[in-house]
């Protein structure tokens, strides 16, 4: 038969035409959905909920840590033993028990009410901002790569490799002062940088994904760096047996910024002007610019001229860098006696953390750095005080990142509005922006 | 079994799908729904199916009210559906996909795949074809993937049977196939509904036919009406689609490509020698069914195709072959992506954002590595004007415009820049009335400024009023290259392989 | 009407695509690059004397002699049979043919001798090929459960990423259950029950609330080393007699089997969870291969949408996976607590549960392959001490890096093209 004439409407007549406002839907799983789209429309989920779901997160979370220290509680145990004679024992344990270890928390973290002066009260803080400090700048390291649609896992390695690199330079090169610790920080950045960048230029070139190979270069940084600090003549401190550096240099340890008494160092300046930096970066520069592009929409990228696979080398270059400020800060300003393979001390995965409770924003970033910051400090004075372990400030932290991660469960918790339903059409939310 | 939909009305938020659409389809009958992209049938098909529930309404089989919880129950009940995008997992074999949800199985809890073979052959002796019953899915053709996608409808025992745009992706020949089965299903004493919005294939099929328009039946037509009276039903208005538009003038510039050749991975060559010339001044449109080959030519033409590429794309003499995207775009060349919400714009992005999205390289917009935000906000409050992109602001993400406002943005940021070639991929595809015209008119205009372009469509009418010449693709290849007032019929033909000189397959 | 202008041919145009050949010259230039690698390393680390291979264990019926040659030599050897191996990959390259699967095992297996005759060459002590393959598969059985749970949950299109914190819960279950019933077997089931408690957290996030699943993963990890670990201070250390001391599972001979030379003790003297482990890996393949059960996992993980639309429903589907997934990585974690020592240590599990992601990768999702990649790791980690026993100069870091890079390796598609299944960490949103 032959295709007539009037297949489609002759010229005068309307040919099939679109009259919808709605763009056309194209049914999920049609083609196979790539990699990007999918993680960005889980990073989009986690990162846009409304900051009353991160409070309620944070409350929830406090809860859960409550009942985990009531019911370890020796005097709460014994309460409960006779709770139906006498209940308010029980719960009198129970608030003493909970009471006593946030008052630690708090005195440990925020202000210490038994101490004389000012200056004595306001020590838990100043520690509280020293553990942020490396929190800050790998808390943005894995943001800017939130931002960019990466999923960096490589914290701990990278700052392992970073620590490495600027404790070498701080123990092993003889230099003056500030120059020395120019480059001790210089090689740190730039050996996270290039630990970072292996994942980036393994996506790049073969679309490995960087969860999985960062997830592997941890091992082998750790691996390498333990081989590293066994080996005389490497990483190991002379004359010892000890996997363990020798201590910094008088040249390279960064300054205290507030006199002796505060652990407080230059590096929090440091961790400072990298969040303005990233601001700067995402907000004001040509390359931020591509990072986002490439972050919501790769395609669209792509056919913008946008070199994605250089893109994703440079955001991970750049994250890598500013996870290794991070391990540079905590050898040369927090650890500088000298350092063994634990010197990442799981921040590398609180930077995780960080970055979600922080919205992937810069200066969300520094308040989820300082809080979980005032999480580490307050929980050591909670340990040696109350003998809580210490390892609830884990329980806490990764309850808060899970709640937040699912903001309907945390709405309905506390009877907060669920956002209507929205029709069909893809929602794309507003990004979510710090402005200034 | 008779079918029975009795106001159904289903609500995205705000928006109404389907507002109260009653229909009833007896056994033995083809019954086609027609209405525009977006119209609500596929909403339709879908709450039918048990894949929505819908808000109000209900469904009835032989005059008894369903309550379908899902596809499984509508399935159950006797439904099948012969799914726009199919439905079959790409890596499964055939008779995996056509046993899976309901499996037989033999001592040991293992499944029964000669149960299934024997039932893929069965069913496909019945309509007198062959399929391979150990073939992997995703190594067939397109129409050989959608005889499975009916032999699974049946193999259920389906007595109901909806084909939801089911030739979108086939080829005339493969249409008139496709509608052999349908007629044959129907003297089986099945009852059909027929999903589509071409007018020709509902003319030929159909017994009844219900238009939608909006969400809402608009009413029933006989398929004795003529295309003007079923078009104008479903577009609620007639629309002229006529471009006004003079003789080329043809300028000096032009576009040559010889030899082009674009391989994917796998080896599929899908660019197959293809070669033509666009002077300055005309425009040359690539026509031809979707998936043959058009989608590779302009992202070669781009430079962002994903396979190796041969042979050569000279612009005024300069290779474009093995150049970087952005090499490309700086040789001033416009590009509008087929799917603007993908390729074209980031929907997070503002209106301001996208609208220098691929102008961030160099100045105005960027100097010395930083964004010009001052000149931007200007550029974008000038352009949303110039182009009449109706939004809040230009600070609102582009995700929330409308598609037709969407497709402004794109338009607007392409053509603001100096070009020496236009490459516009399906530039009305899921775009209003108001914006087609507007979007063909701005087409013409660089055009008629003597740039060369080249404008994809797969709508014959788009070719036939845009084109100056029309180029018909077909399995990668290039059939024909004729003038734009070439008749439908041989155009038809062309797109089916047939080219212009031939005689008619069998 | 014959206004074509450009008309190639008037027939009608066939209707397939051409297609070219592609043949890759990766596993041709991967060969070629070990062998190398190998025949550097002798050439610059030359050692001397003989290596002595202990063919025998105690208790054998048939015991073979000890073999004792020298290394050099026989590394040489081997590196000669490779560099043959890798030819023969160029050649077949000529030809457009890939080389097979064997092809790959024997460059393996003597690449494997060279290193170990290298390493053994000169030494004091023998090398005990026995505990060489015992030891392995002692050692892979917790990253084997592992990878068998993950290549379920992905299949089903839900990545794990906390297979490691279903090892230590379970773990942690097995040792408090194993203590207070003093019964290694109830200790198993303890463990099976804590890997699926940890899978219905991260199904209630993924499917029911579709978080992210990498970010569940990696957070439930943390939660479950603070969980442990905290309660471990609080509750274990205080009672670590009454709820960290258990019965371990003794070694079972199997007759007749174990007495085989070599390959008897060292597979079939093993205690139940190793025989467990025997079990499992044709039991997964069997149910994802062959069964109804496993022919819907597997649609839920390509297409979500597909098996929706024929009736499968699709989070229930994933939820059992996970559960199920979640039992088998749990009885994984038994191992810690039951079989390989007899009480909880903080953060026991050491990252096994990451060796075992990287398994399911380098198994390219496949359980089979997956089981064959957990060996090949444990066999690593049991080479590390293998060799510093002999005192071979190699780094045991090296050795404990090396499941670690070889995944680097394999995601980079230099070991071969491995597809993931196409909905996997994606959750799944009705239109």
């Amino acid at each position: 038969m032959s295709v007539d004439d009037s297949q489609l409407g002759g010229t005068s007549v309307a040919a099939p035409q679109h009259v919808g406002d709605e763009p056309p839907v194209r049914p999920a799983g049609t083609k196979a959905p790539d990699d990007g789209d999918r993680w960005r429309e889980a990073l989009r989920r986690v990162t846009s909920g409304g900051w009353a779901v991160s409070l309620g997160a944070v409350v929830l979370a406090v809860l859960a840590g409550s009942v985990m220290i009531a019911v370890t509680d020796k005097g709460v145990q014994d309460a409960s033993g006779y709770f139906f004679s006498r209940p308010q024992d029980t719960f009198s344990a129970i608030g003493s028990a909970v009471g006593g270890a946030y008052a630690a928390l708090f005195r440990g973290a925020v202000w210490d009410f038994r101490a004389d002066d000012f200056a004595g009260g306001i020590k838990p803080f100043m520690s509280s901002l020293n553990f942020a400090t490396p929190l800050i700048g790998a808390g943005l390291g894995v943001a800017l790569a939130f931002r960019a649609g990466l999923f960096n896992i490589g914290g701990r390695g990278q700052m392992l490799v970073a620590a490495a690199a600027a404790g070498w330079v701080g123990f092993g090169v003889d230099l003056p002062i500030v120059l020395h610790l120019v480059v001790a920080m210089t090689a740190g950045i730039a050996a996270g940088a290039i630990w970072s960048g292996i994942a980036g230029l393994l996506k790049a070139a073969t679309g490995a994904h960087e969860v999985i190979t960062t997830i592997m270069l941890n091992y082998v940084a750790f691996y390498l760096i333990s081989y590293m600090l066994a080996t005389p003549g490497l990483l190991q401190a002379p004359g010892s047996s000890n996997p363990k550096t020798p201590p910094m240099a008088d040249t390279v340890i960064m300054p205290r910024l507030l006199g002796a008494q505060y652990k407080l160092n230059l590096g929090f300046v440091f961790a400072l002007v990298a969040v303005v930096l990233v601001w700067w970066l995402l907000n004001r520069s040509r390359l931020g610019f591509a990072f986002r592009a490439v972050g919501e929409n790769p395609d669209a990228a792509r056919v913008a001229g946008i070199d994605v696979r250089r893109t994703t080398v440079s955001v991970m270059l750049v994250a890598g860098g500013l996870i290794g400020l991070a391990g540079t800060t905590q050898v040369l300003g927090t650890v500088t006696t000298g350092f063994s393979s634990d010197i990442d001390a799981g921040i590398g995965f609180d930077a995780i953390t960080v970055a979600l409770l922080g919205r992937s924003t810069p200066f969300g970033v520094l308040a989820a750095a300082i809080l979980f910051g005032a999480f580490k400090a307050g929980g050591s004075v909670m340990q040696a005080s109350e003998n809580v372990p210490i390892e609830i400030v884990l329980v806490i932290q990764s309850l808060i990142v899970l709640f937040i991660a699912a903001p309907p469960l945390v709405r309905a918790v506390f009877h907060l509005p669920q956002p209507g339903a929205r029709p069909k059409k893809r929602a794309r939310r507003q990004p979510k922006e710090v402005a200034a | 079994m008779k079918l029975e939909l009795r106001d159904i009305t289903k609500r995205f938020g705000s928006l109404v799908a389907n507002d109260h659409i009653s229909i009833t389809v007896e056994p033995g009958e083809i019954h086609c729904l027609l209405g525009e992209n977006g119209a609500g049938k596929s909403t339709l098909m879908n709450v039918l199916y048990g894949l929505y529930t819908a808000d109000e309404g209900e469904v009835l089989l032989d005059d008894v009210v369903q309550h379908f919880r899902g596809p499984g129950d509508a399935m159950a009940a006797g439904i099948g559906m012969v799914h726009q995008h199919f439905m079959l997992i790409p890596v499964f074999t055939v008779a995996e996909n056509v046993m899976l949800g309901n499996e037989q199985t033999r001592s040991g809890g293992r499944l029964d795949l000669e149960a299934a073979r024997a039932k893929v052959n069965d069913i496909a002796s019945r309509f007198g074809f062959h399929v391979d019953p150990d073939a992997v899915v995703e190594d067939l053709p397109v129409g050989v993937q959608q005889r499975i996608e009916i032999i699974k409808a049946l193999s259920r025992d389906a007595k109901v049977l909806i084909f939801d745009e089911p030739t979108a992706v086939l080829t005339p020949q493969e249409t008139d196939e496709l509608m052999g089965i349908m007629r044959q299903l129907k003297e089986s004493g099945a009852a059909i509904v027929f999903i589509t919005h071409k007018l020709r294939e509902v003319r030929e099929v159909a017994d009844r036919i219900t238009v939608i328009r909006r969400g809402a039946v608009v009413g029933e037509a006989s398929p004795t009406s003529t295309d003007a009276e079923l078009a104008a039903m479903m577009v609620g208005r007639a629309v002229e689609l006529t471009v006004q538009k003079g003789e080329p003038t043809y300028a000096p510039s032009s576009l040559e490509v010889t030899g082009l050749e674009v391989t994917d991975a796998r080896g599929a060559v899908l660019v197959d020698d293809v070669s033509f010339t666009v002077r300055g001044g005309e425009v040359l449109v690539v026509a031809g069914v979707q998936g043959n080959g058009q989608t590779e030519l302009t992202e070669a033409l781009v430079g962002l195709a994903a396979g190796t590429v041969a042979g050569s794309i000279r612009l005024d003499g300069t290779e474009l072959v093995g150049r970087s995207v952005r090499g490309i775009l700086d040789e001033g060349v416009g590009f509008i992506p087929e799917d603007r919400s993908t390729d074209g714009l980031v929907g997070a992005f503002s209106v301001a954002e996208n609208l220098i999205l691929d102008r961030t390289n160099a100045p105005p917009f960027v100097r010395r590595g930083v964004l010009q935000l001052g000149l931007r906000d200007e550029f974008a409050t000038r352009s949303v004007e110039e182009f009449d992109i109706r939004t809040q602001g230009i600070d609102e993400p582009v995700g929330q415009l409308s598609g037709g406002n969407q497709q402004k943005v794109v338009v607007a940021r392409e053509l603001s820049r100096d070009l020496r070639l236009l490459v516009a991929a399906q530039p009305t595809r899921g775009v209003d009335v108001g914006s087609i015209e507007f979007i063909h008119k701005r087409i013409i205009a660089t055009r008629d400024a003597g740039v060369p372009v080249v404008v994809v469509s797969t709508e014959l009418d788009e070719a036939v009023a845009l084109g100056d010449r029309i180029l018909v693709m077909y399995r990668g290849r290039v059939v024909g290259i004729v003038p734009a007032d070439t008749p439908r019929d041989v155009l038809g033909l062309m797109m089916a392989g047939i080219p212009a000189h031939g005689t008619e397959a069998a | 009407m014959s206004t074509a202008v450009e008309t190639p041919s008037s027939a009608p145009m066939s209707t397939d695509l051409r297609r070219v050949a592609v043949v890759s010259a990766k596993s041709a230039i991967a060969y070629t690059a070990v062998t190398a690698a190998m025949a550097l390393l002798l050439l610059l680390v030359p050692r001397d004397g003989d290596v002595r291979y202990r063919m025998g264990a105690e208790g054998d019926a048939v015991r073979l002699p000890d073999v004792a040659l020298p290394g050099m030599a026989v590394a040489w050897v081997c590196v000669a049979i490779a560099a043959l191996v890798s030819v023969a990959a160029w050649a077949l390259l000529r030809v457009q043919r890939k080389p097979s699967v064997w092809l790959g095992i024997l460059l393996g297996v003597v690449l494997l001798v060279a290193f170990l005759s290298w390493s053994g060459a000169g030494s004091q002590q023998d090398l005990p090929v026995t505990r060489l393959v015992g030891g392995a598969v002692l050692l892979s059985v917790p990253i084997l459960f592992g990878a068998l749970g993950g290549v379920i949950g992905e299949r089903a299109g839900v990545v794990n990423i906390a297979i490691e914190s279903q090892l230590l819960l379970g773990a942690f279950a097995a040792a408090i259950t194993g203590s207070l019933t003093d019964s290694p077997v109830a200790g198993l089931v303890a463990a099976i029950v804590a890997g699926m408690l940890v899978a219905v957290v991260l199904g209630v996030f993924t499917i029911t609330y579709k978080v992210d699943q990498v970010i569940v993963g990696v957070v439930l990890n943390v939660l479950v080393v603070g969980l442990t670990s905290f309660f471990y201070s609080e509750v274990l250390v205080p009672n670590a007699e009454r709820l960290n001391d258990t019965e371990r599972f003794k070694p079972i001979a199997i007759p007749v089997l174990s007495d085989v030379p070599i390959f008897g003790p060292a597979l079939f003297r093993q205690s139940l969870l190793v025989y467990l482990a025997y079990l499992a890996v044709p039991v997964v393949w069997f149910a994802l291969y062959r069964t109804r059960w496993g022919l819907r996992l597997r649609a839920v993980g390509e297409h979500p949408q597909a098996a929706d639309t024929v009736g499968i429903k699709v989070e229930l589907t994933r939820y059992r996976a996970l559960l199920i997934a979640g039992g088998v990585v749990g009885l994984g974690g038994a191992f810690y607590t039951v079989v390989s020592v007899s009480s909880f240590g903080k953060e026991m599990t050491a990252g096994a549960g990451f060796i075992a992601l990287a398994a399911v990768i380098f198994g390219k999702w496949d359980p089979v392959r997956a089981a064959m990649a957990a060996l090949l790791f444990g066999f690593a980690a049991n080479l590390k001490d293998m060799l510093s026993l002999v005192g071979a100069p190699v780094p045991s870091q090296f050795m404990l890096m090396l499941p670690y890079v070889v995944t680097l390796f394999a995601v980079a598609g230099l070991v071969g093209k491995s597809r993931a299944p196409a909905a996997d960490g994606e959750p799944y949103i009705k239109e």
